[in-house]
């Protein structure tokens, strides 16, 4: 199907109109594979030099020249869907409180507050995070966390603070506004007949939120769940200052890791030899595959989904 | 309208008329010396209206690269240029010391305020990760007089490539051949031990919360926080504590092995009051200058040689030797003007 303005009776107008509307739609993907060939341009010194390697070494020593990504991967995306299990159900238990339980003023009221906490500045979450969370964690969650779990590797080792846990539990505060929203407007979408359908044959109301609203919205919401996990992939800041820092890969989330974000946000600053800053800009081209694949994976799912239901 | 027009064109030639534009010199690098080369060149610019001088402090690596692509007239770094670099210089390269910044190893210990004494093997060994616990017998053996406790010691480093991290890992080095052989020295090193905090404030929020914690901050930092610090066993067999003094002692200390060209590394020092962890930091001016902006950036630097030291020490950053600011200023004259 094509969609053509012009017309024999055309006017002048409508065809600025048509070609301004064609370099905007062009524009933003040529802008896209622009970077990607930056970074593939920049990146070349170390590409040349580990090849494939880069992304399965795990020493990252910047005195040696010997440069491997794993860690940063590992890292980026563990903290990355951590956060997304954390606050998946937080968000949507929100989205329905918001939509369906609460009186109309007071779900506004709510939402709109919800909605501010995406507006605060990732170094305010990290400040937060050094301050308040982290001595949290290691004087609270963590101790209590290693005493009664600790048999499982997941929990085990000494209590910083600092570490993947930490990391994960600012991403999801972060991302938690972000899937609330258009979870709720993903909801609100939802024919009125479909809840009074099942009211009518006598569902209880967690049952109607269960079969007219969850179940319908499901493909929506799971599109917000993505959008959430593309800004932990990239979230840098406040991340940086919660991880720990430290290359390793570890069972366990009580452990200090790093993301790739992390890596660059720390070391690019002070990169003096050409081969670091071309390892750096080659984790920023890693950073890059990994946010397109979760992002192409997630379209496809969604588009099966959506796809399967309209067909039946 | 057109009268209003007129005013303002009026308006527009009489205060070009009035203020002369500022010739404008571009810097750009190390974040350490900031406060004080920002503090720098205000004063200047008071004293020389006809100068002004912006700089943005985006790191010493950057500085270096943007001084090589000479999108800077002049460049900041806190560890001098290496000669691999230097040959990338489309000119020649002169390191300007402006004044020294120092390192100082911080720790948390419930009980124990200031006062703690560290050897340089002993410290190497702590951020190798071999002495793990604060009783152990070779940090006690310095501090008879602190109850050390039976806890493991939690290293914490700077997560961020750093200047402050290239002059300790470059102390390390020269006193632990393990060290040099195991990790070696630069802004950003691959560490053994211990938790990466990002900047100095990431590193001190660290240590300040975790007992048992080691980790080491810039001077200016560690003096405007009050934070508890050790002294350092030096080459003479003295414990320094670090402080702007005991830093120019320690570049005073090293005057003779300075080369012409001022690239050294000054930890580790001679001298008996000399603190062993300090270092330059640079400014990179080209040899040959264009003769407006050259000019204007000889008087910037004959300035800093002088009225510019006597600043340095209210901001905590250690002053140059005497005998030094000679040489460098016999080596500011050498600049020529095309």
């Amino acid at each position: 199907m094509t969609l053509r303005f012009r017309r024999p009776e055309a006017h002048a107008g409508d065809l600025i109109f048509s070609w301004v509307l064609r370099g905007a739609a062009m524009g933003l993907p040529a802008l896209l594979f622009s970077i990607a060939f930056f970074l593939f341009q920049r990146a070349e010194p170390a590409i040349a030099k580990f090849g494939w390697g880069f992304f399965t070494g795990s020493v990252w020593d910047p005195v040696q020249e010997n440069f491997g990504a794993l860690p940063a991967i590992y890292g980026t995306i563990v903290s990355s869907f951590l956060a997304l299990l954390l606050a998946a159900p937080l968000s949507i238990g929100t989205a329905l409180l918001l939509t369906e339980v609460l009186p109309r003023r007071l779900a506004s009221a709510v939402g709109f507050l919800v909605e501010m906490l995406a507006a605060v500045p990732s170094v305010v979450y990290g400040l937060w995070g050094i301050f308040v969370l982290v001595p949290w964690l290691r004087q609270s969650l963590e101790p209590a966390l290693a005493r009664n779990l600790g048999w499982i590797p997941l929990f085990s080792g000494p209590p910083y603070g600092v570490g993947m846990l930490a990391a994960a539990i600012i991403l999801a505060i972060m991302i938690a506004p972000t899937i609330t929203s258009i979870a709720r407007e993903v909801f609100r979408a939802i024919p009125r007949q479909q809840r009074e359908a099942a009211l009518a044959l006598g569902a209880t109301r967690w049952e109607t939120m269960r079969l007219a609203v969850l179940r319908s919205g499901k493909a929506g919401v799971f599109g917000a769940a993505i959008l959430g996990l593309g800004r932990a992939l990239g979230e840098t800041m406040a991340v940086t200052m919660v991880i720990g820092n430290r290359p390793s890969i570890s069972a366990s989330l009580l452990e200090p890791a790093q993301t790739l974000s992390s890596v660059l946000a720390n070391e690019y600053a002070e990169a003096a030899s050409d081969l670091h800053l071309a390892a750096l800009v080659e984790i920023g081209l890693a950073l890059f595959a990994v946010t397109f694949a979760v992002n192409a994976f997630a379209r496809l799912f969604l588009w099966r989904r959506t796809l399967g239901r309209s067909a039946r | 309208m057109k009268t209003l027009l007129s005013t303002f064109a009026l308006l527009f030639v009489a205060s070009a008329q009035a203020a002369p534009q500022p010739l404008q010199l571009n810097g750009a690098g190390a974040t350490f010396p900031f406060p004080l080369y920002s503090k720098w060149f205000s004063e200047f610019n008071k004293a020389e209206p006809s100068i002004q001088i912006n700089y943005q402090s985006i790191g010493s690596g950057g500085g270096i690269r943007q001084f090589l692509e000479q999108t800077v007239d002049f460049g900041a770094t806190d560890s001098p240029m290496t000669d691999e670099q230097l040959a990338k210089a489309k000119t020649p390269v002169l390191h300007i010391p402006t004044v020294l910044g120092a390192v100082v190893i911080t720790y948390h210990l419930p009980g124990i305020g200031k006062g703690l004494r560290l050897t340089p093997d002993v410290l190497a060994d702590i951020f190798l990760g071999k002495i793990s616990q604060w009783n152990d017998p070779r940090i006690v053996a310095a501090n008879s007089a602190l109850k050390l406790p039976a806890d493991p010691i939690l290293v914490v480093h700077r997560s961020d490539g750093s200047g402050t991290t290239g002059i300790f890992t470059d102390y390390l080095a020269k006193v632990s051949p393990e060290w040099k052989t195991r990790v070696g020295s630069g802004p950003a090193v691959s560490w053994p031990a211990g938790l990466g905090g990002k900047g100095n404030e990431g590193v001190t929020g660290l240590v300040k919360q975790t007992p048992g914690s080691i980790g080491y901050v810039e001077l200016i930092y560690a003096e405007s926080n009050a934070l508890p610090y050790a002294s350092l066993k030096n080459r003479s067999g003295q414990f320094v504590a670090p402080g702007t003094r005991s830093v120019s002692a320690a570049a005073a200390g090293s005057l003779k092995k300075i080369p012409a060209d001022f690239r050294v590394s000054i930890t580790d020092p001679e001298g008996k009051e000399s603190y062993p962890l300090g270092g330059f930091t640079y400014l990179l001016v080209s040899q040959s200058m264009d003769k407006a902006k050259g000019q204007a950036l000889v008087q910037f630097l004959r300035w800093a040689m002088k009225d510019g030291q006597s600043l340095a020490e209210s901001l905590v950053y250690a002053p140059l030797p005497k005998e030094l600011v000679k040489k460098i200023e016999a080596r500011i004259g050498t600049i020529v003007l095309r």
